[in-house]
């Protein structure tokens, strides 16, 4: 047998600007942070505000990743995505009040097992609703777009009347476990520090998950998927049950931000999935449809602008993360990563 | 001339005919046939809602376009009206002006987020409308200098527009008030507005929308550009949502974020379109007549209803008044899933 | 042709509402290249598409050894041993090269032993294998598309088209696996335009035109008689 000839190309070095252009949405984050010192002006300030807003954007992140795969995947967009927070939120918090014993003493081992039951709790149910939802209300307008929209926003009202039927039409008051009160002071910043422990599990949550999407078969599969669904299935793998998988997982991620939300708000309401939905749409938008680095990158912009400018301007806050949306459609319409094909 | 007035496209169904000619004769005599504070409310928010309706049925049921800002025009009407009056005083001119102005400003916005969101991805559309209508409804309650923040503003309209003004004759026993006055001038501008619109649809440029919707690609290939078209659909669309944003201003007069801009208007409209039938303009005036009237008497229904069975467990909580929307919502769905066409649609169907 | 692997029997496909394949009869024996030649549009990547399962058929049987598979989802007759390559490579390009070949590799871990054959066969595969196959050349992508399917023995590979659009020596490159796959007792169902590459590779051939087969016979046959090709296929052909 010959040996073949060699048809390697001759890999030049590019340019270093080349080489840097993936990572600019990267860069965008300590650009942000540093722009927002500049702003703040005031560094203790500027430091509590950027704790608060990295939690705020690892508790959106979380929504939005599962958001975002079940988009690149199913090509779903799933309106109804809100509603698996205000559930994840509404039975966290039944689930808190619940074991109202362990909560309420000075003990971090206590504490922690009860927040972990709660966590348990929201993501179980909202990932079996997140089943329930795929098959009934999404499964029958698979491909159609403005359907979809359409039937999952009915979804969503739905099931924010059933949070009032179940729940009661009030908003339910709810106190962070023992430990998890009050502030650390660090640098002369006050941090509280339910804050500090947000940014580490959702760091944590990123992490993991791009653990499973890096280094397992299923994330192999779920990330070719998302480019060529067709072609997963012609190399043998069953996409729909890759599917539902996605779906449940993204549900149960949604009701998982939810309950953090709620410890973060220390306030629940069934309309607050709708809420917080329209900045994860914003991130979902920026950080490139189907991405989870994107939204990552989009989920941290978000919650930093968010922050800083509620403490320059607090009407701005909104209209500020719109504009960054805008901004970063102009520069890249299809978003920061995107690894959808339009 | 009938068929003159209504371009052409009548209702097309026996059924549809009587129910959208009782609708229209009801609207037309209601101060006479309905007397009464309450029946005159409803029935000029029926009117308001045909029109607000039917321009949102532009852009979904004949674009193919979702979008969730269509309470933003709708509010910039109202609020342009309330802007005006509140610098220039309870004038004729000051209505004029701020309509015209509210309108042009939706038809400015419009034109942006058009311009903008229908060039990057069809689908960023209705999340970017999204963001943006939930931005303008927070404004809107923190420049309380501007819009009267969460209380909203009252409105001075022109005295032959209120209760106060009293003609001295009398029709059908009715003594003729401001009030019949503006019913008077929501009525007829709603009827304009909505020939209008059904003259828009059935022109060649709806005819290029609807290709649009049922084929983009083809459409570009045959040689329309899109975007353009679309962009137009919207603007459009958008001024006539401000217009009767303006009316409903000067009819309540009053506007405040509830009325129009909440999420809960966006939802109505949506299930107003859906229920009545996308893409038919006729389903507007179906779809809106029954839910303002279901919203209006229906809950009176749920709440004896709710009462009737309050022995049972849970079955009271479904069926009081206040979870109406859970049963509209479980409507919708089906609505959407088995009559994708409305009551318009199955109306026509069976000729 | 008395044990064909794979048997089509009046096979019929629609996409949308247009009738694709209007009854396609084909027979692919064991362990030879059989070559499906046609114009454009002929139904040749249909007939593929359809056997592998990405299309349904609307009537008509497909037998994998005896086993109708007609209808049953892609995903069960891949994992029965059917490989496709198809026409536009369906490369992964944000993933890397091995996790393309990860993937591809079903039945569980990569066969080292199979890997060094294809490394051989493919030498810029071993160069780029922790890169991302999006910035693979286009030949490079073939050459990943055509070792993903070999990356496992399968009883049958379905290659749409592999030469096209590629440098000729590339195209030899890739001519050269193939016939490494087929010494190997490979059964092989392959699309091709090319006629040098067909006629070289091909044991059978087997020609279509507007959803149906109108010729099969020995490839030998074929390729010696030009009146046959020109009355088959027309002036579309490139001659050798």
């Amino acid at each position: 047998m010959t040996a073949a000839p060699d048809h390697t190309p001759i890999m030049q070095r590019p340019p270093l600007a080349v080489r840097m252009e993936p990572w600019i949405p990267v860069l965008l984050v300590p650009a942000l942070i540093a722009i927002g010192f500049l702003a703040v002006g005031n560094p203790t300030s500027w430091l509590t505000l950027t704790v608060s807003g990295l939690a705020m954007g690892m508790m959106i992140f979380v929504i939005a990743s599962g958001m975002t795969l079940i988009f690149g995947l199913m090509d779903i967009i799933n309106f109804g995505h809100g509603a698996f927070i205000s559930f994840g939120a509404f039975v966290g918090v039944s689930v808190l009040i619940a074991l109202g014993g362990m909560t309420g003493v000075p003990s971090l081992a206590l504490n922690l097992l009860a927040l972990l039951a709660a966590v348990l709790a929201a993501m179980g149910v909202t990932g079996i609703l997140g089943w329930g939802f795929e098959r009934v209300i999404v499964r029958p307008v698979y491909g159609a777009h403005l359907k979809q929209i359409l039937v999952t926003m009915g979804g969503l009202i739905v099931a924010e009347q059933l949070i009032h039927v179940i729940w009661g039409p009030r908003e339910i008051h709810i106190a962070r476990p023992e430990m998890l009160k009050g502030a650390v002071t660090v640098f002369g910043a006050t941090m509280e520090k339910y804050r500090l422990v947000a940014v580490v599990f959702g760091a944590a949550v990123f992490v993991a998950m791009r653990l499973v999407l890096r280094r397992t078969k299923i994330g192999l599969i779920v990330r070719a998927g998302v480019e060529n669904r067709e072609m997963v299935q012609a190399l043998g793998y069953r996409i729909q049950r890759v599917f539902i998988g996605v779906f449940i997982a993204g549900s149960a991620l949604a009701g998982l931000g939810g309950i953090m939300w709620a410890l973060y708000q220390e306030l629940i309401t069934a309309h607050m999935g709708n809420e917080i939905m329209v900045l994860v749409f914003i991130v979902v938008i920026i950080g490139g449809l189907g991405s989870v680095e994107g939204a990552f990158i989009g989920a941290l912009l978000v919650g930093l602008m968010q922050n800083y400018v509620a403490f320059v301007e607090p009407k701005a806050a909104l209209v500020s993360n719109i504009a960054l949306m805008v901004a970063i459609l102009m520069w890249r319409p299809q978003g920061m990563s995107p690894v959808i094909k339009v | 001339m009938v068929r003159f007035l209504l371009s052409g496209d009548g209702p097309r169904s026996l059924v549809l005919s009587v129910i959208v000619g009782a609708i229209f004769l009801a609207l037309a005599l209601a101060p006479f046939l309905f007397p009464g504070t309450r029946s005159l409310e409803v029935a000029a928010r029926i009117a308001i809602f045909i029109v607000l309706v039917a321009s949102y049925d532009l852009l979904l049921g004949y674009a193919g376009i979702v979008s969730f800002a269509h309470t933003v025009f709708f509010g910039l009407g109202a609020y342009g009206v309330a802007i005006a009056t509140s610098n220039m005083g309870r004038t004729w001119g000051a209505l004029a002006s701020g309509t015209l102005a509210g309108t042009a400003v939706a038809v400015a916005v419009a034109f942006v987020i058009a311009l903008f969101s229908l060039r990057v991805r069809a689908i960023f559309f209705a999340m970017i409308t999204l963001a943006v209508a939930s931005a303008v409804a927070v404004l809107v309650s923190q420049l309380s200098w501007l819009t009267g923040g969460e209380d909203g503003m009252n409105i001075q309209i022109p005295r032959e527009l209120t209760p106060a003004f009293r003609l001295e004759t009398e029709v059908f026993g009715t003594r003729i008030t401001g009030r019949i006055l503006n019913y008077y001038l929501v009525f007829v501008s709603c009827t304009v507005l909505f020939l209008l619109m059904l003259r828009v649809v059935n022109s060649p440029f709806g005819r290029v929308l609807q290709a649009i919707r049922e084929n983009a690609f083809r459409a570009e290939a045959v040689g329309y550009r899109v975007v353009i078209y679309r962009t137009v659909a919207t603007c459009l669309s958008a001024g006539i949502a401000a217009l009767a944003g303006a009316l409903f201003a000067i009819w309540l007069r009053y506007v405040g974020p509830d009325t129009t801009l909440s999420s809960e208007i966006m939802i109505d409209i949506l299930l107003m379109v859906v229920i009545g039938g996308m893409g038919t303009v006729w389903g507007a005036v179906v779809g809106a007549t029954i839910f303002v009237l279901a919203q209006n008497y229906l809950q009176n229904l749920m709440k004896s209803a709710s009462d009737a069975t309050s022995a049972l467990p849970l079955v009271p909580d479904l069926l009081n008044p206040d979870r109406w929307l859970l049963w509209l919502g479980v409507l919708f769905i089906l609505s959407v899933y088995f009559f994708p066409s409305g009551i318009v649609g199955r109306l026509r169907a069976r000729g | 042709m008395s044990d064909p692997l794979l048997s089509l029997r009046a096979v019929k496909t629609d996409i949308a509402q247009y009738h694709i394949l209007h009854g396609v009869d084909l027979d692919v024996p064991r362990g030879q290249v059989t070559m499906l030649l046609g114009r454009n549009g002929a139904g040749k990547t249909t007939t593929l598409r359809t056997i592998i399962g990405l299309w349904q058929p609307h009537s008509g049987d497909i037998l994998l050894d005896g086993e109708n598979i007609a209808r049953q989802p892609p995903a069960t007759i891949a994992r029965k041993g059917v490989a496709l390559v198809p026409e536009d490579m369906g490369i992964f390009a944000n993933l890397t090269v091995e996790e393309n070949m990860t993937l591809a590799a079903v039945a569980g871990p990569i066969d080292q032993g199979r890997l060094d054959w294809i490394f051989s066969v493919f030498p810029p595969l071993r160069t780029f294998w922790k890169n991302p196959a999006g910035n693979l050349s286009g030949g490079q992508k073939q050459m990943l598309s055509t070792a993903r399917a070999m990356i496992e023995e399968r009883r049958l590979y379905l290659i749409d088209e592999p030469s096209k659009g590629l440098a000729p020596a590339i195209v030899s490159t890739l001519a050269r696996a193939l016939r490494d796959l087929k010494l190997a007792g490979a059964t092989i169902l392959m699309v091709e335009q090319n006629f040098k590459l067909a006629k070289a590779l091909g044991d059978h051939a087997a020609v279509m035109d507007d959803g149906r087969i109108i010729w099969s016979g020995a490839m030998a046959e074929l390729a010696s008689d030009a009146s046959l090709q020109e009355r088959l296929m027309g002036l579309s052909m490139e001659h050798a």
